[in-house]
């Protein structure tokens, strides 16, 4: 019992969902009395408040009257919300009978071409031939209708086959889903994300370790870092346009795009961070490499790097954040098919449905930014190799 | 020749009207496995001239040279015990002492490296705390791999700065035993620097005053006799342990201005005969 409750309590700082950590206490009678204040502090009250804003949400949207009619109200948002996920569940069902339908399609082809190509059939054809080639020899006025039998019974085979290919290679055209639209934005923010890091992780130790560099990247940093979305996605949009061709690539030129703004909005703080991180490494590690002549390499990888991880992590969880939510205005722009197109789509079309599926959007961003920014102080605890340090952020 | 020297070494910071002149014409010889400690005031340079011999830091005017040959930076013939341990936060007990035995001895295959970090763990008595990361572990602990760590570059020559001097008596007591006990079983070079005249007379064969700074440099020397193996619990009694306890005591108060401005007439005053017991015996 105890080792289970240690291995909760472990659980829950790892993953710094600090506020179930009383619930746990309790649950094995711990100091009742303290647990129920924190559980009242960190669970009621947020729970409280929460409920005061739908309350307070209901009250205002009740009142406001626009063209798409009235400003949706929880109960409405939730109500979208669940048909969305209906439609999606709807979807994916078409989607596993379309492709149950092609499997017992291409199976009732495949037998139609086994019955067909018999030993006997094949026998006849290679028979029709020879009688065709020898014909052909002779010059024979027969020849031409024999040629035509020929052809006829060559084409049936083929025929068959290319629709087999036909069946077998079909895809599921259905519109996307919000789902599916969800996987398409994380796609792209991950994209960015790791376009943004690979950028910024090694500017940002030579930043750190070399002052002249960081005297040369200085203003270039101070100017673009305060460059908003909404300019650069254009620009990215014409320069990706110039070598993309939207039909021939396995990538769309929106998708890189957005992806590239995405980039270079989010990559500041990684940067930033990280020349902090590794100019501000505690002289006495230095020394201590210096007393072992450390080469430049180990120097970087076993001293610099570690000792910086913390405020690396610190500069990737706010990159993500910033990435997300530049991300939305990007496809929004961009068109590319994702969440912000989605809102987008939602906007043109102006109904009191899509009005409320712009509120479920809201909620989407928030719930999968909140978890995006969880997963990075997961990572972020890992590998903080102070408590203190980890706390603070 | 001696094994390592200072000659006319000075030190300053700043230039013109900011410059600081930390040391000032220090001199110092030290012989081949001799064990050297060196006393002073805080502030008094003692870590300046520490990272000069170490190579940290380069001399203004003047020359660090070891077996004849001026220093070039620092290396890991000179194992250092920093005064803040120094140990990287990341890595643990082992990882610690690792990172130094595999840039020391690079020939070492896995076993022998294993073998070999594994004995200093257990030379400073960490065995069981071999996995845990510095935070995990105590001060005299943080201490203990420190000192591993330095002893494990199986270095010429042994650096330490005030290596006591963040621990509690009784664990400064254990480790000073366990320091000398480990010296004793394999000689080396050391120079210690420390506040603490009692442990410099405990450990040292030779102690060297620093003058208060600025403008340090070193004032009289003073050898140690005393027999080896030193026993703290016995040395209380011994005459001649008091007798360059107190003179080196005396020595220091005169050096220092500020009490010299008291005027309490230290000298003419006998130290009483009973001196706290020393229950470290680990």
């Amino acid at each position: 019992m105890k080792e289970i409750k240690y291995f909760l309590l472990k659980l829950i700082d790892v993953t710094a969902l600090n506020f179930l950590e009383p619930v746990v206490r309790l649950c094995y009678g711990e100091e009742p009395k303290v647990q129920l204040e924190k559980i009242g502090l960190y669970i009621l009250v947020p729970m409280v408040a929460f409920v005061a804003f739908l309350g307070l949400w209901w009250g205002v949207a009740d009142n406001i009257m626009t063209k798409s009619g009235k400003v949706p109200t929880p109960p409405v948002v939730w109500h979208e919300a669940s048909s969305m996920w209906s439609q999606h569940l709807a979807a994916r069902e078409q989607r596993a009978d379309f492709y149950k339908k092609q499997e017992v399609r291409v199976a009732e082809l495949e037998q139609k071409l086994a019955q067909l190509e018999t030993p006997q059939f094949e026998q006849r054809l290679e028979k029709t031939k020879a009688d065709l080639e020898k014909l052909e020899a002779e010059n024979s006025p027969r020849a031409k209708s024999k040629r035509a039998v020929y052809e006829s019974m060559a084409s049936q085979v083929s025929n068959l086959e290319a629709q087999i290919e036909n069946a077998k290679t079909a895809q599921y055209a259905g519109a996307p889903t919000y789902i599916d639209q969800i996987i398409l934005s994380l796609k792209t923010v991950f994209f960015g994300f790791a376009i943004a890091t690979a950028i910024a992780l090694p500017i940002g130790i030579l930043c750190g370790i070399s002052r002249v560099f960081m005297a040369a990247m200085t203003p270039l940093i101070s100017l673009f870092k305060p460059v908003s979305p909404i300019v650069w996605l254009p620009i990215c949009g014409i320069i990706v346009g110039a070598y993309i061709n939207a039909d021939n690539s396995s990538l769309p030129p929106a998708f890189i795009s957005s992806a590239i703004t995405v980039a270079l909005c989010s990559l500041w703080p990684t940067l930033v961070n990280t020349a902090l991180g590794v100019a501000s490494i505690d002289k006495d590690h230095i020394n201590v490499a210096r007393v072992l002549r450390l080469g430049f390499w180990s120097r970087m990888f076993k001293i610099i790097i570690p000792s910086s991880l913390p405020l690396i992590f610190t500069g990737l969880r706010i990159s993500l954040g910033v990435g997300w939510m530049v991300l939305i205005a990007a496809e929004l722009l961009a068109t590319n098919p994702g969440l912000g197109k989605f809102v987008w789509d939602a906007f043109q079309n102006g109904s009191s449905q899509t009005f409320a599926q712009m509120f479920v959007a809201v909620f989407t961003v928030g719930i999968i930014g909140l978890l995006l920014d969880r997963i990075m102080v997961i990572f972020q605890r890992a590998v903080s190799f102070d408590n203190a340090q980890a706390m603070a952020i | 020749m001696s094994f390592f020297e200072l000659r006319h070494v000075d030190k300053s910071y700043g230039n013109g009207k900011d410059k600081t002149q930390v040391l000032d014409d220090v001199n110092l010889k030290i012989e081949e496995n001799e064990f050297v400690a060196i006393v002073g005031f805080s502030g008094s340079g003692k870590t300046t001239l520490l990272s000069l011999m170490a190579g940290l830091i380069e001399p203004t005017n003047g020359a660090v040279t070891m077996q004849g040959k001026p220093l070039k930076g620092p290396g890991p013939d000179r194992g250092v015990i920093f005064q803040s341990y120094s140990l990287l936060p990341w890595l643990s007990v082992f990882g610690n002492i690792e990172l130094a035995v595999k840039q020391v001895f690079p020939q070492f295959s896995r076993a022998e490296r294993r073998a070999h970090i594994e004995k200093y763990i257990d030379m400073v008595h960490l065995t069981d705390a071999s996995w845990k990361r510095p935070r995990e572990l105590s001060g005299g602990m943080r201490q203990r791999v420190a000192i591993a760590r330095a002893l494990a570059m199986q270095p010429e020559m042994l650096l330490m700065d005030e290596p006591f001097g963040a621990l509690d008596a009784l664990t400064r007591g254990t480790l000073q035993e366990e320091v000398i006990k480990i010296w004793e079983e394999q000689r080396r070079t050391v120079l210690m620097i420390t506040n603490d005249v009692d442990e410099a007379v405990l450990m040292a064969d030779r102690i060297i005053a620093l003058t208060p700074g600025p403008e340090a440099t070193l004032g009289k020397s003073f050898d140690v006799h005393l027999e080896r193996p030193r026993d703290p619990a016995t040395l209380n009694f011994s005459d001649e342990y008091k007798h360059i306890r107190n003179e080196i005591s005396h020595y220091l108060m005169d050096l220092n201005t500020e009490s010299k401005k008291l005027k309490i007439p230290t000298h003419d005053l006998p130290l009483p005969d009973i001196r706290p017991k020393v229950f470290a015996t680990a």
